[in-house]
């Protein structure tokens, strides 16, 4: 049984199949229905929007149906019930389990206790697969994954999308450049994980140092729902700003990503400027959640 | 009155009839280890307490010495956290029965709490934590949090 938990557990030949796979459903433009009589419960204990509905709709896409838990309110974790026997009950009701929980660790957990597969919706500020994968993607589709600096900008400390691209980006040839506050670094263990993989690795502050020399900027939202207090959010939460005006000696090529949502990082003049891809970011998890979703299932 | 013969053979603390001796403990840390395994100022156990005496092998070291306890192989796990140079010495009719040389494990199972509020380890979910050991440092398989410092202080 495959479960989707950590881009960790992803060696570079497997995503570049899964990728390849992703393209290949995107190519097709009308899809297959492998996976008609299928039924897969959306556990969101957690509020996502794009995520969930990306599943819903490659789901939908694939022909099968969801069975979809959008809060804990709604479900008898409210009453006490652990996570372990949640999906356990579940299991016996579905094909495979896509989860979203607050809790770093929830999906292994999860894969853990469940008879069907699990793939990881992201997982408090810990790994979102998905998210990576299809950042990988759109990476994919401008240029080649080796070769290439990327810039990864904004929270870097509770960022679990920044974190899980910069493991899925050490299986490439690729410069690592952190920005962040310094509150909002990426932290030391996973800094060492990096080096360790061989990643290299220049840390900064300030954007303007680094952004004419970058391929792709992955701009992350400082996450206010990760801070302890509204005043440590105030001190860090307009550090960033990318306006056109940012923009103007980059490099050519240079591919602005970011996870969404936004919350003041990009101004909306940098919409149509042919650096953003970010709408075009959360078109692409159609096909990629759909190449994970066939991965598990069939 | 005449000398101890323990005293006469420099011997700081008298021999134990049957239990256990921790030696070669990384000096400064003999409370950290009565304290994992649980032993506390109200036991009833016997026991015999030496901190910063002369060693061979290091410039100074604690011993610990139990009387009428054996340990389990989690027990042991956990004090080579904090004392990886330690010895044990499982002490039988004041014979010693057999030696243990500590070894930190590859993995650890329910010895450490994660140091992360949000790791799902510290819910009330049926698991134990579960970290793997890398380089001296705990790495949390569950939430990716390394614990590389005080870890006395998160052992269970």
């Amino acid at each position: 049984m495959r479960h989707i938990i950590s881009i960790k557990d992803f060696g570079r030949d497997e995503i570049d199949a899964l990728l390849e796979k992703a393209a290949k459903i995107q190519k097709l433009g009308s899809y297959k229905r492998t996976l008609e009589g299928k039924l897969v419960a959306l556990l969101f204990f957690e509020p996502s929007t794009r995520t969930r509905m990306s599943f819903t709709s490659a789901l939908a896409r694939l022909g099968g149906d969801p069975i979809t838990v959008d809060s804990v309110e709604g479900s008898s974790i409210s009453k006490g019930e652990t996570l372990a026997d949640t999906v356990r009950v579940v299991s016996s009701y579905v094909d495979a389990i896509v989860l979203r929980h607050p809790k770093e660790g929830a999906a292994l957990l999860a894969s853990e206790f469940a008879s069907v597969p699990v793939i990881n919706a992201g997982d408090g500020a810990g790994q979102h697969p998905s998210q990576t994968l299809l950042d990988l993607f759109t990476i994919k589709e401008n240029m080649p994954l080796d070769g290439i600096d990327v810039g990864l900008l904004g929270d870097l400390r509770y960022g679990r999308t920044a974190h899980s691209l910069s493991y899925a980006l050490s299986n490439y040839d690729v410069r690592l450049h952190t920005i962040a506050p310094k509150s909002l670094e990426m932290p030391a263990g996973h800094m060492s994980e990096l080096k360790k993989r061989g990643v290299e690795v220049i840390e900064h502050q300030g954007l303007e140092e680094v952004i004419n020399d970058l391929d792709v900027l992955y701009a992350t939202r400082i996450q206010r729902e990760r801070f302890p207090d509204s005043a440590s959010y105030s001190r860090v939460a307009n550090t960033y700003r990318i306006t056109p005006d940012t923009l103007k000696d980059v490099r050519e090529n240079l591919i602005l990503l970011h996870p969404l949502p936004r919350a003041g990082e990009i101004s909306p003049e940098v919409d149509a400027l042919p650096y953003a891809k970010y709408f075009r970011q959360a078109q692409n998890g159609i096909p990629v959640r759909m190449a994970m979703l066939e991965e598990v299932m069939l | 009155m005449s000398t101890p013969d323990f005293a006469k053979h420099g011997l700081l603390i008298s021999p134990i009839e049957n239990g256990t001796v921790i030696d070669h403990i990384k000096s400064g840390e003999a409370l950290n280890v009565l304290r994992i395994l649980g032993i506390t100022g109200t036991t009833d156990k016997s026991l015999s307490i030496a901190t910063n005496v002369q060693s061979s092998i290091s410039e100074k070291k604690d011993i610990v010495k139990i009387s009428n306890m054996e340990l389990s192989k989690d027990d042991v796990n956990k004090i080579a956290l904090i004392a990886p140079n330690a010895t044990i010495n499982i002490i039988r009719n004041y014979c010693v029965i057999e030696k243990i040389g500590v070894k930190i494990p590859d993995l650890l199972m329910g010895v450490i709490i994660c140091s992360n509020p949000g790791c799902i380890s510290n819910s009330n979910e049926p698991i134990d934590s579960k970290f793997e050991v890398v380089d001296g440092n705990l790495h949390c398989l569950y939430c990716d949090n390394i614990i590389s410092s005080d870890i006395a202080n998160h052992i269970i």
